[in-house]
């Protein structure tokens, strides 16, 4: 194959950028769109797809070939444009409203059909484009305009309801860390099935810092875990902590104490369909755990898309029909040639005559 | 009760078989009978084996009997039977070729155990497939088991209770063809009157019969008659829904484009995805969605993709896809949506038909949102204009509503079939020149945009539910606002070219009452009106297919006639439409909302009684 040589500069749109100073959403552009240059596919093959909220608008600021929907309905959307095409590299837009509220339905039906696509969930727990209502993923009786004496309601763990639906890739990054998130981009493209990849985005108008316990760099690595298929679960400025698993929970441990060496650590097994240990990872929450970061499950299954080729294939070889005039003339038919009987007279020349 | 779906039957029909000791002689001259009572004309035919008693179960021992009958003078039992009531599989096999192409089989499901296939001397398990009955409409009753079900209180001994089957098959037989049963109940109390538990029992099964028949009647198939002298030709029976489907995958075929169907299961509508599911072998892609929004925005998606794309719907459907129908008239992609419309509002009669969601399809969404809308008038010619919404939609890069209903979806006549060749190109809008692509650049004519889509080289382009200049840019600006609204509702108007005019069935230069209907009712008021003129009445029909945009002649073919009434199923729609957009005249009104078809006699009551006036 060719190298095409794209730089960042190939898939950057002519229209001006209009998300607010300082919002994630440009980083994680950035990622997308260097990720999308490395990949060398031609790019008139991508096809980005998104539906409401400040990060939908995504597509106007690529050059590929973009469709800017509605609200919540992007997976929908986007899952016809692959089954039409299965050729095509699509990418979906979303955020923790657009998927997880309005568009719950489809985000759980994408993820359980396992179409070939790239999903980047933007969760910043908060509505944005309407100006600071809560969300599915926002925390219990955190304050909004919305919700001015707290919310009484959990949020969603995006994580789980992937994994909850049979999903066969999650991942998890911070959108500020755009060397990670191009990393777990370009493993989500890689990745065959659906791909759903949580970007914890800071909303710097109406949630800011709302993850920044996690995203802080001076923190990161005490609170982020970086997953990588393969290697031990560690973490920590020295990488002197990990996980190991105790009656099968995991459990945080400092390597050197308490007779913990670094064999004990558990290492990351990303293809392992049993969903126990990613689902422990995906709820690891702060301050008793780190945040699970990269890519927590990348299994293999069978791809929808992939098998309503083989499906139409399969038919297609032993048909019985091969053409519309064949198939008008299949099954109980009799003629008509009665003395009585007339010329026909074609439907569009007699009752609608349209050329 | 009196089932009008079927007041249209000219003659149909009716052949009962069993087995000698099966009481159908009996079961053939009650329903007979009854059906003279009822002012039919009936011609019967009784055919019974030379054997009183030949061994059960064998093709030797099977007995008929077949009853034509119709609302016009009936010469004859009819060469063969529409419907065949098989009581067993060997009744199936004695009459396999007395049954009409793509007819009717109703059997009891219960008797065709492996010792009655071998009795029958079948020598598969497919006694249908062995016969090429294949694709004849088969509707399984378990007569024995409900039959014994239904006199299980009272402790009758088998034989007496299987004895009473022949009622059950008599009462579905009656729902089916909407036969009052008061004669045969009379038979049955006068006959058996020194035996009271016999009457009853018979009462009860004839009832459970009818019963169930009105309990399972979305399976029941309608018949619509033939036109006396008809055009040569290669013919089959054919439903709407199934005309419909066929009718997008020959467009798919002319098109060169891959067939795409994104739906949700609805009464009516889902027999187009069955259909359409059955025909991968033609590259047919069908995605069963998780709900009636999905269903839109996988095939909004597919469009956008390249694929002819459709989606299949009845009306409470279309009213959760209305937003995304939107974004298909912002986006300017090519769309078919098929609404099946049955009875509203709400869940409303699932299974009966109505005309009820036009002004939904015309006005059921948020903004300026104007789309094409046809309307199908006859089950086959749900294949042409499914044929003609795909080619509007391709060739105008607008979305097109094709309204059917219940009644036709369901309903199937014979048809004639079309060589491909006799239906017209489509020309699907693909764009061709990259260096002069703009995604909202207009053809001056037609105002249809092009087509292009992912995987088109150096045809990259933005589209979405946002208002948009020519470049497919994001626009605020107030005028190019109001100019868009006027450009997308001009661009529906223009389809109006591709359309053919107004017909007028009668005096076409003008007269007393001018009927117009739309969709569905075509066969009633063509045949009230060809009726009420065979009286001598000036009576005329205008009946439309096209209602958005509406045929450039209407003004003028309305203009000729005194009065003009308009009849429809439904509280008065498509009136109120035409008094919006062909005002100046006096619009009189025949509506009716009850599930079910006009019948001809109330609407020729209706017209005689404006002629009046």
């Amino acid at each position: 194959m060719t190298e095409l040589n794209y730089t960042i500069k190939d898939f950057k749109s002519e229209n001006e950028v209009r998300w607010c100073p300082g919002c994630g959403d440009y980083a994680i552009m950035n990622a997308v769109q260097r990720t999308m240059a490395d990949m060398n596919v031609p790019q008139e093959q991508f096809a980005v797809i998104s539906g409401i909220g400040c990060s939908s608008r995504f597509p106007y600021y690529m050059s590929t070939f973009g469709f800017h929907s509605i609200h919540g309905r992007a997976t929908a959307i986007a899952s016809g444009v692959k089954c039409a095409n299965p050729d095509l590299n699509v990418w979906v837009i979303t955020g923790d409203g657009d998927s997880m509220a309005i568009g719950g339905n489809h985000f759980i039906h994408l993820v359980r059909r396992n179409i070939d696509l790239n999903v980047i969930l933007f969760n910043n727990k908060i509505y944005g484009l309407t100006k600071g209502q809560y969300s599915p993923t926002t925390d219990r009786g955190f304050i909004t305009k919305t919700s001015p004496f707290g919310t009484v309601e959990d949020p969603f763990v995006p994580g789980q309801l992937v994994l909850g639906s049979g999903g066969s890739f999650f991942a998890r990054a911070v959108d500020s860390n755009v060397k990670h998130n191009q990393q777990v981009f370009a493993e989500a493209a890689k990745h065959k099935g659906t791909s759903i990849v949580e970007v914890l985005q800071n909303c710097v108008i109406f949630n800011d810092g709302i993850h920044e316990q996690i995203a802080d760099p001076k923190h990161r690595a005490e609170r982020q875990l970086f997953l990588e298929h393969g290697k031990p679960m560690i973490f920590g400025k020295e990488n002197e902590k990990g996980l190991v698993l105790e009656c099968g929970r995991l459990k945080v441990v400092t390597i050197g104490e308490n007779g913990v060496t670094q064999d004990d650590i558990l290492v990351h097994d990303a293809k392992q369909v049993d969903l126990s240990i990613h689902m422990q990872l995906i709820q690891m929450s702060l301050p008793e755990f780190p945040i699970a970061m990269g890519v927590i499950r990348a299994v293999e299954a069978p791809v929808y898309d992939e098998e309503l080729v083989k499906q139409v294939e399969e038919v297609t070889a032993n048909r019985k029909v091969n053409s519309m005039d064949e198939l008008l003339c299949s099954g109980n038919t009799w003629e008509v040639n009665e003395p009585n009987s007339s010329e026909p007279v074609p439907f569009f020349k007699k009752k609608c005559p349209i050329s | 009760m009196k089932d009008t779906k079927v007041i249209e039957l000219e003659e149909v029909s009716i052949r009962f078989s069993g087995d000698s000791g099966d009481g159908m002689q009996l079961t053939g001259t009650l329903f007979s009978d009854a059906t003279a009572l009822f002012g039919n004309d009936i011609s019967t035919f009784p055919d019974y084996p030379s054997e009183i008693r030949a061994p059960q179960g064998t093709v030797g021992g099977v007995s008929g009997f077949q009853v034509q009958f119709g609302h016009k003078e009936v010469n004859t039992p009819g060469d063969d039977a529409h419907v065949l009531i098989a009581m067993n599989p060997a009744a199936v096999k004695a009459n396999a070729r007395f049954i009409r192409p793509g007819g009717t089989i109703i059997y009891d499901v219960d008797s065709f155990s492996q010792k009655n296939l071998d009795k029958a001397k079948f020598s598969t398990q497919d006694p249908f497939a062995e016969l090429n009955l294949e694709d004849y409409e088969k509707i399984p009753v378990p007569i024995t088991s409900l039959t014994r079900e239904s006199l299980k209180d009272f402790g009758m001994d088998n034989k007496s209770v299987l004895r009473s089957k022949n009622m059950f098959a008599l009462g579905f037989i009656c729902w089916m063809f909407g036969r009052p049963m008061d004669y045969i109940e009379n038979f049955i109390k006068t006959k058996f009157a020194k035996k009271p538990v016999v009457v009853e029992s018979n009462l009860k099964v004839l009832h459970s019969g009818y019963n169930y028949g009105m309990n399972m009647q979305h399976m029941t198939p309608r018949y619509l008659v033939d036109a006396a002298a008809i055009e040569k030709g290669t013919y089959r029976n054919i439903n709407g829904n199934q005309a419909t489907a066929w009718g997008f995958l020959a467009a798919a075929e002319k098109a060169g484009r891959n067939l795409f169907l994104g739906s949700y299961p609805i009464t009516p509508a889902t027999d187009v995805l069955t259909a359409l599911a059955a025909r991968r072998d033609l590259g047919v892609k069908t995605f069963q969605a998780e709900d009636e929004i999905a269903g839109i925005c996988t095939a909004i998606g597919a469009a956008f993709a390249g694929d002819l794309a459709v989606t299949s719907t009845s009306g409470p459907g279309l009213a959760l896809k209305s937003e995304a129908l939107g974004l298909s008239v912002m986006a300017e992609l090519p769309l078919v949506v098929v609404n099946v419309q049955r009875g509203g509002p709400s869940t409303g009669l699932p299974t009966k038909t109505e005309q009820s969601d036009l002004l939904q399809t015309l006005y059921g969404r948020n903004g300026e949102s104007p789309v094409v809308v046809i309307a199908a008038s006859t089950p086959s010619d749900c294949f042409y204009y499914a044929y003609l919404a795909c080619k509007i939609a391709l060739e105008r890069m607008v979305p097109v509503v094709l309204l059917t209903d219940g009644f036709l979806g369901n309903g199937s006549e014979p048809w004639r079939i079309p060589a491909m060749s006799e239906l017209p190109e489509i020309k699907p809008r693909i764009a061709k020149d990259s260096s002069s692509f703009k995604a909202y650049k207009r053809d001056a004519e037609t105002l249809a945009r092009e087509w292009a889509f992912p995987g088109m080289a150096g045809f990259q382009h933005r589209i979405g539910g946002l208002e948009k200049n020519v470049e497919g840019a994001v626009s605020h600006d107030p005028e190019n606002h109001q100019e868009n609204c006027a450009i997308r509702e001009e661009k529906v108007q223009k389809v109006v070219g591709m359309l053919p005019e107004l017909e007028v069935f009668g005096d076409e230069d003008g007269g007393d009452v001018l009927v117009v209907s739309w969709g569905g009712t075509y066969g009633h008021t063509v045949s009230a009106v060809r009726e009420l003129r065979k009286d001598g009445k000036n009576v005329s029909l205008a009946h439309f297919n096209f209602i958005k945009p509406l045929p450039a002649n209407t003004r003028e073919v309305f203009s000729k006639y005194k009065k003009i009434v308009v009849c429809e199923l439904n509280l008065g729609q498509f009136v109120a439409y035409l008094r919006d957009r062909v005002p100046g005249f006096e619009y009189h009104q025949v509506n009716k909302l009850k599930g079910l078809p006009f019948t001809v006699t109330e609407l020729k009551e209706n017209i005689e009684k404006l002629l009046e006036d």
